[in-house]
């Protein structure tokens, strides 16, 4: 019923490896232990590494708040983590944030964009649209990957301040990186 | 409120950890933190004072990192009922060395004595039950209690979850620090893990 756009296949001439193989790799040279993760399409591929993989574990959620929570207790039980998620989950994260401030743990999410370049479903926009303002309302540091090329670079640069200087940071993979979701009849 | 032949809280939480040895205690926010603080402080104690809703999930990523140790949460059954998906999400994971411990009182001591679900239709040991965690129990006395912190130690035959329906009257808080800094690295550091 849904199938996204393949908006990566305009960069597949610069581009040799797929963006979600290279978020994994990263994650493999951090030592991620645990993935947990509210699944959205622009995420499957990801998930689906993280779960073939014998060093880290994902852990489906109910809400997305949850992977906040968990991540706290990783981090206080001494494993990294990083929480995958859609925008419209972004909001229901709010409250557990505090825990970033609270703990100082480190805290990477990766969260796919809906609600934005050329979106078909208006219920994704409210939430889409104010995804960087919450998180930056909550105190997390808000990157953002738009091309295939530039996802390993920024990538690597939210999981470095994010496990190296305990800064709570967040990476928006676009829409237009993504592939507007096609809803077919 | 009181009622009779329900349990006192405090007797409850020092039965489930007079011999508690290495395991990681998490208490969600409120009476069951002050329970615990209670209890005695303790380097793994993990005192949360707010993130309603989030006690299990912070004591199954403990249980995950940590899968030698037993991990212990022990929280209110509003708490519960806030984070009620995170039993399903424990039930997928089967975390061997996750404990619950639901301090049932029926209601929101902290705001006023409201009357919460478990008080007329929810049942908290049904939905865990129903979630997959394997061992549920609805406890009433202070041998069950006795017994299941025996079954705490036991970290291959987990996740398992309890609700003891506890007095709901408020006792002289115990106040435990609310340094979550101090906290997470003093439980880091009886880890043996180091600072970043």
């Amino acid at each position: 019923m849904h199938a996204r756009a393949d908006a990566a296949e305009e960069h597949a001439a610069t581009d040799t490896s797929s963006w979600p193989d290279e978020i994994f790799s990263i994650l493999q040279r951090f030592d991620v232990r645990q993935v947990p993760y509210v699944p959205d399409a622009g995420h499957s591929q990801l998930i689906d590494h993280v779960l073939a993989s014998s060093t880290m574990r994902g852990v489906s959620l109910t809400t997305e708040e949850e992977g906040v929570a968990l991540l706290a207790g990783a981090w206080a039980g001494g494993q990294r983590g990083v929480l995958l998620m859609q925008s419209s989950g972004v909001g229901n994260c709010i409250n557990m944030l505090s825990l970033t401030q609270i703990f100082r743990f480190p805290f990477l999410t990766l969260v796919t964009m809906r609600g934005e370049w050329g979106e078909f479903n208006p219920w994704q926009v409210p939430m889409g649209s104010s995804t960087q303002a919450a998180f930056e309302l909550c105190g997390v540091k808000v990157l953002r990957a738009s091309h295939p090329a530039e996802v390993r670079e920024v990538v690597e640069a939210a999981a470095g301040q994010a496990y190296n200087a305990c800064t709570p940071t967040a990476v928006l993979l676009s829409q237009r990186l993504i592939g507007t979701k096609v809803f077919i009849k | 409120m009181s009622r009779a032949n329900l349990l006192d809280r405090r007797r409850v939480v020092s039965a489930l950890l007079a011999d508690r040895k290495e395991a990681v205690v998490v208490g969600g926010l409120g009476a069951s933190t002050y329970d615990i603080a209670a209890a005695g402080d303790h380097a793994r104690n993990f005192y949360l004072w707010g993130a309603m809703g989030g006690a299990v999930m912070i004591g199954l990523g403990l249980a995950l990192a940590q899968p030698q140790l037993p991990v212990v949460v022990i929280t209110g059954d509003g708490e519960m009922l806030m984070g009620m998906g995170s039993l399903a999400t424990v039930g997928l994971q089967k975390p061997a060395n996750l404990s619950i411990i639901v301090l049932d009182n029926e209601c929101y001591g902290e705001t006023g004595g409201q009357m919460s679900h478990t008080a007329a239709s929810a049942d908290l040991v049904g939905i865990a039950r129903a979630c997959g965690i394997p061992d549920t129990r609805a406890i009433s006395t202070l041998d069950e209690v006795a017994a299941f912190a025996k079954t705490l130690q036991d970290v291959g035959a987990g996740p398992r979850f309890a609700s003891v329906k506890i007095d709901s009257a408020t006792l002289e808080r115990v106040l435990s620090s609310r340094d979550g800094n101090f906290i997470l690295n003093r439980l880091r550091g009886d880890l043996g893990l180091n600072p970043m």
